[in-house]
């Protein structure tokens, strides 16, 4: 078991890596690093401090090494869109905002699309069952930025019942939530009704039936205890898409996260926020799935003793 | 025999609809289940038999299979008319089940202590502590080595006899007045095979649960069993008392599975078959479903059905066969 | 054991025979996407660039409109219809082309790897891994970030987001067809191993690459659709899909059509295409079905 989580940290830091050198390879892409990185009104003497700050009259893998040491100490130089702001610590103060935005979307996914694929699978081939994939189908078809939009159109304008955009309160976090939550919605609907599918045909089903469990527990219980492991391996691409979602939703509805940010640093073209937020997002990602493998331990006790 | 039988099945009938058509692989089933008493059903794959077994916890498989008539009385109780709930009660308390395959039968996300405490929890409720207790007695009962430490394992650190001894352990945890063992041996290894069924016949004498068994296996029968019932295609072609059987099988498909028996000191050390294959469930038969495999068969075999007559004046010894009746 | 085999008695619904004949997503591809990207010039009814002030947010027909502007105009009059059947071309060219990238890239790695084994397929598995598990959202800011936003840019994100699945899956089939018999024949024969690679194996994988490519047209739309729609895809005044919802994003409280038919565009084809492969999958590739 500690072997099966040690192989998996070492993976996580070797794609880390391999992210980090993407990341530094970019800004040599655009040209020369000194205009990629410093305000383009810098002086002769900030130029050669930032050339010599960051080694760049040294050889490639030189600068890599540098800029490797920096980032892991969290240093990624000053944005050039909010002067005075180091880039990393700006990426971490918006950081809370994306977490509680990703985090309701996945509770919303998962109490929505658990019963929908218990519900599919205990009622197989009933309207319940083919309505959940019809559901599905269309959930992995939409657009999400568009259904933000459609969700703001309908519950703020129409019905007036939400906030448009902004922060604030909880229900300014609900629309761009359910904006988010949907697409993973469908995805983790289908994959329980499969994984449930397979459960409820095994012998132990029976057996809890023959024991006189009642027809509730045998399906919340006893199935969906196995069943879960399936859906969990999920997990990992579901938080890769919620990043994925959390920067396309964060502008649509102006929600100051991690995705906010990304998107504006582009457009400035504020490459060290760029590269900070990058990096940022894939060891938020890195840490969602280890999160996943521990859950996976815990709920699986054929890979806790095996 | 003045005591009325334990468990009573009268006329039972199951239907399966399937997109080929519709079939009953339990078709008019009599017999009966005294308390205390082992009672074989034996019979190929195909015959029923498990259908039998579900049918009488009310589990056949949903929408595919129904109880279309007939009788089950448990202690004089019917229970085809019980409400889901009430069936609920009688399931693992006073009916318990053995299935056949202790690979899977456990629950693999549950502790083999969970398993067996949920059953009691739910018909004799109890404190944590008392339950866990309850569960390692049941355990011990079922001769599992170092029942306290056992209690907290997962099904998958098992061996496969031991896990099927769980399903014992839980199957008895509620002391209840039958147990039905579905091919519980199957698919142990032999030597495995014979704890086993030595385990269950000392439960039973320690206990006084009345036993039925459901095998294919006639050399089993012949160890455990009091009385048997053989069935072939949905059917009960015979059913008397196990030593009567053997002595003296009545129905030709008996005596022909008697004869498939591998024994030690055969007559000609030859193993015998039975030629053909049993028709498919759909399949239309008019009459006797074993005539076209029957090396006795006549014509009116084919064509009518032969009814249930007693073989010896005693009348606890029956079939139901053309030759029986013309004696 | 089951002693009687039991087959539950569902009849197939209309759902699950829409999804035997694929009829309808087929024509409403055809409709939406392909006849549009090829000959919106002659079919829009107007100019989707110049802007006419005259007719500056007109609603759609049956919402106070006319036929002259079937889906309502934008803030510049420009026509939504014509925009959408212009801006068809440029999402079929990034997906069709950034799936062409991903193909090659990754059916050539894929063959490479699974035929030679050793430190070559260790490398490119463990950047299968390393490209499965990174959000393609990130390397698309990256790129926008380094290069810009451009037609290229958009092409090599949804090539390099796609990559990764043609390889893994071409290796895997690989491995089993370099150790059967045809392979161990053509050898003796003495066929060079690049003509075994591309004439006996690569043809035996088409069907895979072809199953998985359409499956695949759904999300490279989406990913175009997304970058466009955030300002890091196709820059202005390209029509594309994803920039004209974002036009309309502002003003969804009053001139709604605006963000919607463009958004209704792209779940129409990506449900298309989506149905389409799931019954292509079910034809080509059975093995893959749960997939």
């Amino acid at each position: 078991m500690f072997r099966y989580l040690a192989l998996r940290i070492a993976s996580s830091l070797f794609a880390l890596l391999v992210i980090t050198i993407i990341v530094f390879l970019l800004s040599h892409l655009s040209g020369n690093p000194v205009d990629a990185l410093l305000p383009d009104d810098a002086s002769q003497e900030q130029v050669d401090s930032f050339i010599r700050e960051w080694g760049l009259d040294k050889p490639l893998w030189q600068q890599y090494l540098t800029f490797l040491v920096n980032a892991v100490q969290g240093d990624f130089g000053t944005s050039l869109k909010w002067p005075g702001e180091d880039a990393m610590g700006f990426v971490i103060d918006r950081m809370p905002a994306t977490l509680q935005l990703g985090g309701l979307a996945i509770l919303i996914s998962v109490v929505i699309a658990l019963p929908l694929g218990v519900a599919a699978a205990v009622y197989k081939g009933s309207p319940v069952d083919n309505g959940a994939q019809m559901f599905a189908l269309l959930g992995q078809s939409m657009p999400n930025f568009w259904l933000g939009i459609i969700l703001i159109w309908v519950f703020s304008v129409w019905l007036g019942w939400l906030p448009t955009s902004g922060t604030g309160s909880f229900a300014h976090a609900i629309l761009p939530a359910i904006a988010i939550a949907w697409f993973q919605v469908s995805a983790l609907a289908r994959l329980t009704r499969s994984a449930m599918l397979e459960v409820l045909d095994a012998e132990y089903i029976k057996l809890a039936r023959v024991k006189g469990v009642s027809e509730f527990q045998v399906v919340w219980k006893h199935a969906l205890r196995n069943a879960a492991v399936v859906p969990l391996t999920y997990f990992g691409i579901l938080a890769a898409s919620i990043l994925t979602g959390s920067v396309v939703i964060e502008t649509v509805y102006s929600w100051p996260g991690m995705g906010w940010v990304a998107i504006e640093a582009i457009r400035g073209r504020d490459f060290p926020v760029v590269q900070a937020v990058i990096v940022a997002y894939a060891v938020i990602y890195m840490i969602s799935n280890l999160v996943v493998d521990l859950l996976y331990v815990i709920v699986d006790p054929r890979v806790r003793h095996g | 025999m003045a005591q009325p039988p334990l468990l009573e099945v009268k006329d039972l009938k199951v239907e399966i609809s399937t997109k080929a058509g519709s079939f009953f692989p339990v078709n008019g089933h009599n017999f009966t289940v005294n308390a205390g008493e082992t009672l074989g059903i034996v019979g190929e794959s195909g015959s029923g038999k498990s259908m039998t077994a579900m049918s009488l916890v009310r589990l056949l498989p949903k929408h595919a299979a129904h109880i279309r008539s007939g009788s089950v009385r448990l202690n004089g109780r019917e229970l085809l008319t019980l409400t889901e709930p009430e069936m609920r009660r009688v399931r693992g308390s006073e009916i318990a089940m053995i299935l056949q395959d202790p690979q899977t039968s456990l629950n693999p996300s549950f502790t083999v202590g969970e398993q067996i405490s949920e059953a009691l929890r739910l018909h004799s409720p109890g404190p944590r502590r008392t339950l866990r207790e309850r569960a390692i007695d049941a355990l011990r009962k079922v001769k599992v080595a170092a029942p306290e430490h056992r209690v907290d394992a997962y099904p998958s650190e098992l061996s496969g006899g031991m896990r099927q001894r769980v399903v014992g352990a839980i199957a008895i945890s509620c002391q209840p007045k039958i147990i039905i063992a579905d091919e519980p041996t199957t698919s142990l290894d032999v030597t495995v095979q014979a704890q086993y069924l030595r385990l269950l016949r000392e439960l039973q004498e320690e206990t006084g649960t009345a036993i039925l068994f459901i095998t294919h296996d006639f050399g089993i029968v012949a160890n455990l069993c009091h009385r048997i019932v053989v069935m072939y295609l949905g059917r009960i072609v015979e059913s008397g008392p196990v030593d009567k059987i053997f002595a003296r099988p009545a129905h030709p498909y008996t005596e022909a599975l008697i004869d498939a028996v591998p024994k030690l000191h055969g007559q000609d050390g030859r193993l015998r078959t039975i030629p053909g294959q049993p028709p498919a469930p759909t399949d239309q038969i008019q009459g006797c479903p074993f005539a076209p495999r029957c090396e006795y068969a006549e014509t009116r075999c084919l064509s009518d059905l032969p009814p249930t007559v007693q073989v010896d004046g005693q009348g606890d010894h029956s079939a139901s066969c053309w030759r029986v009746v013309d004696q | 054991m089951v002693d009687i085999p039991i087959k539950p008695l569902t009849q197939p619904s209309l759902w699950r025979r829409a999804r035997e004949f694929p009829l309808i997503p087929v024509a409403v591809l055809l409709i939406v996407f392909i006849i549009p990207a090829f000959f919106a010039e002659y079919i829009a009814p107007h100019d989707p660039y110049v802007p006419n002030l005259r007719a500056r947010l007109q609603p759609p027909v049956f919402f106070g409109g006319t036929w002259e502007f079937a889906l309502g105009t934008d803030r510049l009059g420009r026509d939504i219809l014509s925009r959408i059947l212009h801006g068809a071309w440029y999402v079929l060219a990034v997906s069709m082309i950034g799936i062409a990238v991903g193909v090659v890239v990754g059916t050539t790695l894929g063959l490479v790897a699974g035929y030679v084994r050793g430190w070559f397929d260790g490398l490119v598995m463990r950047l299968v891994d390393i490209s499965l598990a990174l959000p393609a959202m990130l390397l698309a800011l990256a790129l926008a970030a380094a290069l810009g936003a451009s037609f290229l840019s958009v092409v090599v994100v949804v090539g390099f987001a796609l990559w990764a699945y043609f390889a893994r899956q071409v290796r895997a089939e690989v491995l089993l067809l370099r150790n059967s018999d045809f392979v161990a024949r053509s050898l003796v024969a003495g066929s060079s191993h690049t003509r075994i690679l591309f004439r006996h194996i690569l043809p035996n994988v088409t069907n895979t690459i072809v199953v998985l490519a359409t499956l695949q047209v759904g999300i490279a739309i989406m990913l175009d659709a997304s970058l466009s729609f955030l300002g890091i895809g196709i820059p202005r005044p390209t029509p594309t899909w994803g920039l004209l919802v974002s036009d309309g994003r502002d003003f969804i409280a009053t001139d709604w059509w605006i963000s919607f038919f463009p958004g209704l565009a792209i779940l129409l084809t990506v449900l298309s295409a989506n149905m389409l492969g799931d019954w292509l999958r079910d034809r080509l590739d059975p093995r893959q079905r749960q997939i």
